[in-house]
């Protein structure tokens, strides 16, 4: 047996078999033994064969095996270099071998190209640099990119034109047990060093918190399937990514995550069931303060239900009780109150022929500090107190309802009216045929300036106008 | 006033829903003056628990929508939290991440603001920025708002890789119900634009290399299923129109899953993941396998088994075509042999000038021999049992899909689904 000892480099091991092929060498005489293996005891480099086979002076290497051999060099398998030695021996008798991927010979060397393309693949895709700022030859602060990473096989060489590419304007250092490589992108020149231990890299990246956020955000709990995650991205590779920390909470929140939301869609919040089937206004009044529709009960002082005449015309419906009203029991008697009603009294509007009422008949706010801060209702709290307001037009039948700001709109004409397009205009609707919005008078006080304020006024003034006019009969 | 974080968290989470995650099919050299590259495969440089691929910055410009859809978690009704991105917040993002190697590229999509023309202005903002600003040559993904102006369609495709407008929903009656602001021939006008516009540069470019690409990597789209009753036939059909139509290079299926804030006329449970899979594997058999849509499904029978993948229900009802003899048969009748991918039938059809092809020699290939067995013929095998044309099986599938949820057909079907 004619033993070589190989080093890791494909042009040696290229030199050795050409040399064995000239001297005739059979496969079954030599051992190309890789050198970063530990010999075995016996080594004994002399021998006394001679070869066995045809002299071969110009071998046949055609590019498929050429490909195929450059890749697999670079596998850890270390009986790589026969494999090959023999492929080449058997290519001089059979030119198509390597069209027969079927052969033993040819599916070993497959599987070992396909082993180092995918090594390859992953280390394009997982390593991970982190910035470091330091100081340059002359002293002044620049940005470096430094990564740490194992890969299955010996494949940075391979690896770097990919980085050099793609960073050719970063100053990057990618340092692997076997060796290291560094990109200098002033002189666009890659270089090589030897293997290192991941305590030589930085530590951590800041950026690292924003895209662990990216990726718990990405994430669908409702499609846990964590065997997927595990094929495409095997354990060996989680010691180089900053995210897979998430993992553990992530997978393990995700069902109950799953749970509420389809618990929130299945009981969407209503006062439907607290509603008395008769719809007169006594009636009404008397069962709105045992509603529990929706959360909102909790917090405020008290229901706030409509009032106005019994069989009112015109409806005014606003959004919901404030600060004032929630103390009192009654709609529109603060700040916001007193603007319509000014209005109202301008246009000659009898009271009587009022009903006001809100959208969402408790008081929704933030306390901070003494101050209740008003806050919008969301849509499922609209959606929730619409059954009231459904009853209480239906117990006034008014000839016109007119919606007083987004929030009354959003539950009477629908998600996507757009108060300020849209204002003035009266349209049908499942709840009453004439239905139109204007501003809420609260817009008025919260008015920028004097000029804005006159004009928020007046659109107000005129829809209140038509709305009335409507009402009556006199258009 | 939120942080690029808050933003992040909220922008992100609006995006899960959009199911392409690919990087492929554009290659774009470095540039020597910015950062980025594509080498054309794709590359995942993470996975998420849900088997999903994180390849791109998938996030919305805003979430703030004007529209109402039901089956969209960020419909203008829906109490979730909004937020809206800056441009240069969206362009640093980018190219922090992709400095550190976290990603590919952007994706980005947005709520409709304003009008279908200021927001696909604003997509577009970032991409040029990107490109023209800092030299970016990683992958830009850009959804285009369905009834922009084709000067800005034209625009977007200077600077992205891909385009996609989402269909959203298999059938225009879906839409009506769903999504009332959306109309299929206002989508698919948009999709013709796409499409005619990269007819035209690549006419231009077989004349002058220094024409500009448009959208190299084609233009996509996704529908949700599941989220309806429209059937798989429907669906099937629907995809393979689109593909003829518009030339799409991908079309993704996204099977509805429960989201935060729901509109209770929603199905209250995910789609199976099985279903979603085996669309992929229909949509591959179109695209790969020479089947056409109409031969997947039957008119009887119009939603694919959750059982058999339709390669193999296909062949079982069609016992007139086989046996196949591997080593004589051509490739079209090879691609109809359940068990047999088309990569596989490649490497047959090589080998098989030199070789005659025994039953060891296709388990080497990894043929899924317990599927092919029954239908081939090789050197040293003849088919022993009838193939039975089980018409019971579909009926079994209902009952039985409930808990079949195999982990083997993940998300990953929408990158293979070989058969």
């Amino acid at each position: 047996m004619r033993v070589l000892r190989v080093p890791p480099d494909f042009e040696v091991w290229r030199t050795m078999a050409r040399e064995a092929l000239r001297e005739g060498w059979a496969p079954e005489q030599m051992d190309f033994q890789d050198n970063t293996v530990p010999a075995p005891m016996n080594l004994d480099l002399s021998s006394t064969e001679s070869p066995q086979s045809r002299n071969i002076e110009h071998p046949f290497v055609p590019k498929t095996f050429l490909e195929s051999a450059k890749l697999g060099a670079v596998h850890r398998d270390s009986d790589r270099w026969n494999l090959l030695y023999r492929l080449l021996f058997r290519l001089q008798r059979n030119r198509e071998l390597m069209r027969v991927e079927i052969d033993d010979d040819v599916a070993h060397l497959k599987q070992m190209e396909q082993q180092v393309r995918r090594d390859l693949h992953k280390m394009h895709a997982f390593v991970r640099f982190r910035k470091i700022e330091e100081a340059d030859a002359a002293g002044k602060p620049q940005e470096h990119f430094i990564a740490w990473y194992r890969p299955d096989h010996r494949i940075v060489p391979l690896a770097a034109p990919f980085f050099a590419e793609r960073f050719a304007i970063m100053r990057w250092t990618v340092l692997t047990p076997d060796e290291t490589m560094s990109w200098d992108p002033e002189a666009k020149a890659l270089s090589f060093g030897p293997g290192v231990g991941k305590e030589a890299a930085p530590q951590e990246d800041e950026l690292e918190d924003l895209w662990r956020t990216y990726y718990g955000s990405i994430f669908n709990p409702a499609r846990l399937n964590p065997s997927a995650m595990r094929n495409e991205m095997p354990v060996r590779y989680w010691q180089h990514l900053p995210e897979v920390t998430l993992l553990p909470v992530l997978m393990q929140q995700a069902e109950s995550r799953v749970a509420t939301m389809v618990t929130r869609q299945s009981r969407q919040p209503s006062a439907a069931p607290f509603v008395p089937e008769e719809h007169t206004l006594p009636v009404l009044r008397a069962a709105m303060p045992s509603c529990k529709g929706c959360d909102l009960y909790k917090y405020a002082t008290q229901v706030v239900p409509g009032v106005g005449g019994a069989h009112a015309p015109l409806m005014l419906v606003g959004e919901q009780p404030g600060d004032q009203e929630d103390i009192k029991g009654a709609p529109f008697v603060g700040p916001a109150g007193r603007v319509l009603r000014q209005a109202m009294e301008e246009l000659g509007i009898v009271d009587s022929n009022i009903f006001m009422t809100n959208a969402v008949k408790h008081f929704k706010f933030v306390q901070r500090g003494k101050l209740r801060l008003h806050q919008n209702p969301r849509s499922g709290e609209l959606n929730a107190c619409r059954p009231w307001l459904a009853a209480e037009i239906e117990a006034v039948k008014p000839k016109v309802v007119l919606c007083l700001g987004a929030s009354a709109a959003k539950s009477l004409l629908g998600g996507t009216f757009a108060l300020m397009k849209e204002r003035g205009v009266i349209k049908p609707t499942p709840y009453a045929d004439q239905v139109l919005a204007t501003i809420h008078p609260s817009a008025v006080l919260r008015a920028r300036d004097e000029q804005s304020r006159d004009s928020l006024y007046q659109f107000m003034k005129d829809d209140l106008a038509l709305a009335y006019s409507t009402a009556l009969g006199k258009t | 006033m939120l942080s690029v974080q808050q933003k992040l968290e909220i922008l992100a989470d609006a995006a899960k829903y959009d199911a392409s995650c690919a990087s492929s099919g554009a290659k774009r050299a470095g540039n020597g003056k910015g950062i980025g590259h594509s080498d054309g495969t794709g590359i995942c440089h993470s996975y998420t628990p849900d088997g999903r691929c994180v390849s791109l910055l998938k996030i919305l410009l805003t979430n703030f929508c004007t529209y109402d859809c039901v089956f969209c978690v960020n419909r203008v009704s829906s109490d979730i939290p909004r937020a809206r991105f800056t441009p240069d917040e969206v362009i640093n993002l980018t190219l922090d991440f992709y400095k550190r190697n976290y990603i590919e590229g952007l994706f980005l999509s947005s709520g409709i603001i304003q009008s279908p023309d200021y927001t696909m202005e604003q997509l577009i903002a970032v991409a040029r920025g990107l490109r023209a600003v800092h030299h970016f040559g990683g992958y830009i993904h850009l959804k285009t708002i369905a009834g922009c102006d084709e000067r800005l369609i034209q625009e977007a495709g200077k600077w992205a890789d891909r385009l996609s407008v989402n269909i959203e929903l298999p059938t225009q009656q879906d839409l009506v119900q769903l999504a009332p602001e959306k109309k299929s021939t206002v989508i698919e006008s948009t999709m013709r634009q796409i499409r005619s516009k990269t007819d035209e540069v690549e006419e231009d470019r077989k004349h002058s290399k220094f024409v500009p690409k448009f959208a190299p990597a084609g233009q996509s789209t996704q529908m949700v299923v599941g989220a309806t009753a429209s059937t798989d036939r429907e669906i099937i059909g629907r995809a393979s129109s689109l593909y003829n139509d518009y030339k799409l290079r991908r079309v993704y299926y996204t099977g509805f899953s429960p989201y935060p804030e729901a509109d209770s006329r929603l199905p209250l449970r995910a789609t199976p993941l099985l279903r979603e899979h085996r669309l992929y594997q229909a949509d591959w058999l179109m695209r790969f396998y020479g089947f056409k849509a109409e031969e997947i499904t039957t008119e009887a029978n119009p939603d694919l088994s959750l059982l058999d993948d339709p390669k193999a229900g296909w062949a079982k009802s069609h016992p007139e075509f086989f046996p196949v003899d591997i080593n004589g048969a051509s490739q079209e009748a090879l691609l109809r042999v359940p068990g047999i991918g088309y990569r596989n039938v490649d490497r047959i059809l090589r080998i098989r000038r030199y070789h005659r092809l025994t039953l060891a020699d296709l388990r080497k290939l990894h043929v899924r021999l317990k599927l092919a067995a029954d239908f081939i013929i090789a050197a040293d095998h003849l088919p022993t049992v009838s193939i039975v044309n089980e018409s019971a099986r579909p009926a079994l599938a209902s009952t039985a899909s409930e808990d079949l949820q195999l982990d083997l057909f993940a998300a990953s079907s929408a990158l293979t689904g070989s058969l």
